[in-house]
């Protein structure tokens, strides 16, 4: 009796655990895209929130179908640590948990884009040329593959500017106008001398090292690795170091690093510091954010230095981040993807009324220039600047050809191993040593320079 | 219950209920440590990783994960990081720790409110190690508290993380704050332990309290100082978590505050098993070495070490 219930119970549990396999291969077989869960994966709530409103909350979503979201943070790695997993696991996930749609970074796209673990939006998912005709061509360039197909599509294109203080702007060099301060940091030599003025009346140019990593780091011209796997410190990043080393050297900033409490301090009142180099969803998120006196009351002047910023080009273009939608290889809900990446990312009127609502800048050409030229568009934020014109005219200038699948590593590793040159404990060459470490700690296939 | 076995010849067995009670013990033992144990061993000789999302290997290749460890990292550095910052915390760990049990068991001083203390001092123990770390970071970043406080006194701001002495010296006071409580109970353990007549026989023939304290406590506690160091430095060797949080896993300025695990833990963002593994092992062997070492040095000269509990085992 005991025996033979143990059998029963043995059995059964074979086959709960054998019947999503056989059910999942059948299903398949038929279509891959009548799936009744949907899985999204990302690091933040930002796609959330706008697939809430934009898409569920305009009643785009199936009834029978279950939209999850798994958000793993970035830090330490953590989301891609996750996301590898899970796609390494996805041929034998039950279909329910199959990753359909998950979002990715610039600095790692490649990674993924380079694998057969996402899919090509034209020929694998649906989107048409048409469709993808009004995005901004580099946002399509970063997520293309060696073959030419392109893997991902982004609702988001993310220009950078330098945003600044009118009222220190007003102080040192006298004047507040966006295009007296353009004029005052067109080029590299200009802003060094535009922070020796500031220093002089004890501002600040910038808050820490790593403020100007970005328009350097776009700008290089080779990719970090060649195509011998050895690692490539481009003439841009060394320029990058020199600058960073003099402005420590001569005070100029306050040694604050990218997100930690002094930098978000300094965004904020009562900060000495003169301005931040910042891409679309650093202005409208982070640097308003930290702009108020008090997060709570109303987002208006007289909360803060709220009003007080302004934005201009600055001395050289460059983009910042953005995130890019891809879908998984093996998810069962293609069609419900192909629908969520045309209306997130392909159709003006959503994309623009997401700019609209949100000040952020989104991807598509035609309805950007609209508000851009649309003189009632302008934001209270920075004083009732259109700053979407200014976006327009940085976007044209986003070259993403030297980018590499290895990117984020030698980004973070970069920062944080000249952090002890800047501050007098290392030497150059020691710390260029370390860099070179830590890269081949991160990606051990790569070799140093000879 | 031996005496009833002798008279008895056929009664009952529990032999078998001390084996069965023991079996879980080494079925977890054997699936979470022995096997992994043995696969570290065996994944060594491998090349064995990830770039991006491409598996590499794994290809067997001998010795070369340990030549590359030994030879052409900064592991003896990294090595020295590990003993210096647990050194830092550890001799006033063991001075403060016997000073507080000395205090707390004499007869002489009859302190009071020792259950009180004991639970204090034994306090951050309990506390997290990484949560631990975080309020130290914040408490010593550069515009945290210490720092306003320091510029409210008039000094000057002093970036702690930013230098070699201060990021060490953070590190070891935070597994000093965490530990001596802990050394210290165990050491209580050790003295309380010690035959009151001795101490006695001691004072009448008037030896002095510090007298007392060197030839007969010390000698008396050995086998407590040995286990209290041979676990510290285990413990020392393997130290992770505090300066991991508070350096941002940066390793502090140049790779001062990098710990042998920390550099373990470099690997794993490309799942480099192999050369982890290497180092693993290699750990392991140091690790077994100084414990060795270290028990033999200070139990052999003492031909009748004080036991702690008494009778014949």
């Amino acid at each position: 009796m005991k025996k033979s219930r143990s059998i029963i119970a043995l059995l059964l549990v074979l086959v709960m655990a054998l019947s999503p396999v056989v059910l999942g291969g059948s299903v398949k077989a038929e279509t891959a895209d009548s799936g009744k869960v949907l899985n999204i994966w990302g690091w933040n709530e930002e796609f959330k929130g706008l697939f809430e409103t934009y898409f569920q909350g305009a009643g785009l979503v199936p009834e029978d179908v279950e939209v999850r979201f798994t958000i793993v943070p970035s830090t330490d790695n953590a989301y891609q640590n996750a996301l590898d997993q899970a796609l390494l696991d996805q041929e034998n996930a039950a279909d329910d948990d199959k990753i359909d749609l998950f979002l990715l970074e610039a600095d790692y796209a490649l990674k993924y884009v380079d694998s057969d673990f996402t899919l090509d939006i034209m020929n694998d998912v649906g989107l048409t040329e048409e469709d993808l005709a009004g995005q901004y061509k580099y946002t399509q360039e970063i997520v293309t593959d060696g073959n030419g197909a392109i893997k991902g599509t982004s609702w988001q294109a993310t220009p950078g500017l330098f945003a600044y203080r009118r009222s220190i702007a007003l102080d040192v060099l006298g004047t507040d106008d966006p295009e007296a301060v353009q004029e005052a940091l067109s080029d590299w030599d200009k802003f060094a001398a535009v922070a020796e003025q500031m220093a002089a009346k004890d501002y600040k140019m910038l808050s820490g090292f790593d403020d100007a990593y970005r328009p350097f780091s776009n700008n290089m011209t080779n990719p970090w690795v060649d195509e011998n796997n050895v690692i490539n410190l481009d003439e841009n990043m060394v320029k990058w170091i020199e600058l960073t080393k003099d402005f420590t050297d001569k005070g100029y900033h306050n040694k604050s690093r990218l997100w930690d409490d002094q930098w978000s301090a300094d965004q904020g009142p009562g900060s000495n510091v003169f301005g931040f180099f910042y891409s679309t969803w650093g202005i409208n998120f982070t640097l308003l954010g930290n702009a108020l006196e008090d997060p709570e009351a109303e987002q208006a002047v007289g909360n803060g230095i709220y009003g007080d910023y302004a934005v201009v080009e600055g001395p050289q273009n460059f983009y910042w981040g953005g995130s890019w939608l891809a879908a998984a290889a093996g998810s069962d809900n293609l069609g419900l993807v192909r629908d969520i990446m045309y209306t997130m990312t392909c159709d003006k009127d959503t994309m623009q009324q997401i700019t609209k609502d949100t000040q952020d800048f989104t991807n598509h050409e035609e309805a950007m220039a609209e508000l851009a030229a649309d003189d009632e568009f302008a934001s209270a934020f920075l004083g009732g600047q259109n700053h979407i014109a200014l976006f327009v005219e940085s976007a044209k200038g986003i070259d993403m050809s030297n980018m590499s699948a290895y990117d984020q590593g030698m980004n973070e590793n970069l920062q944080e191993a000249f952090v002890d040159y800047f501050n007098g404990n290392v030497d150059y060459d020691t710390a260029l040593d370390n860099f070179y470490t830590a890269v081949i700690e991160t990606y051990p296939d790569l070799t140093r320079p000879e | 219950m031996k005496m009833l076995s002798s008279q008895k010849r056929n009664s009952i067995s529990y032999k078998k209920w001390g084996y069965i009670f023991l079996v879980p013990f080494f079925v977890v033992y054997t699936v979470f440590s022995l096997i992994p144990l043995f696969s570290t061993v065996y994944y060594s000789f491998f090349e064995n990783y990830m770039s991006g999302l491409k598996q590499i290997g794994p290809n067997y290749v001998g010795i070369e994960n340990y030549k590359t460890i030994l030879l052409e990292t900064d592991l003896p550095k990294y090595a020295f990081n590990t003993i210096f910052i647990w050194l830092l915390g550890f001799i006033p760990q063991i001075v403060v720790a016997m000073i507080l049990a000395i205090w707390f068991t004499s007869l002489k001083i009859k302190l009071r409110f020792t259950g009180f203390f004991k639970t204090v001092i034994y306090m951050p123990n309990l506390i997290m190690a990484a949560a631990f770390a975080m309020l130290f970071w914040a408490l010593f970043s550069d515009i945290g508290p210490i720092n306003n406080l320091l510029v409210a006194m008039g000094y000057e701001r002093i970036s702690f993380l930013q230098n070699v002495a201060g990021t060490r010296g953070l590190v070891a006071l935070m597994n000093f704050l965490m530990w001596f409580g802990n050394t210290t109970i165990i050491l209580m353990a050790g003295i309380m332990g010690i035959d009151n007549s001795i101490l006695e026989a001691a004072q009448i023939d008037g030896a002095s309290t510090w007298r007392t304290f060197w030839d007969v406590t010390i000698p008396s506690i050995k086998p407590i100082l040995v286990y209290v160091l041979i676990t510290s430095l285990i413990g020392g060797l393997q130290m992770f978590d505090v300066p991991q949080i508070l350096t941002n896993s940066s390793g502090g300025p140049n790779r001062t505050s990098m710990t042998m695990i920390m550099y373990l833990n470099k690997h794993l963002f490309s799942k480099n098993f192999g050369l982890a593994g290497a180092l693993s092992v290699i750990l392991f062997i140091v690790t077994a070495i100084l414990s060795v070492i270290i028990y033999r040095n200070l139990t052999e000269r003492e031909p009748k070490p004080v036991k702690l509990k008494g009778g014949e085992h």
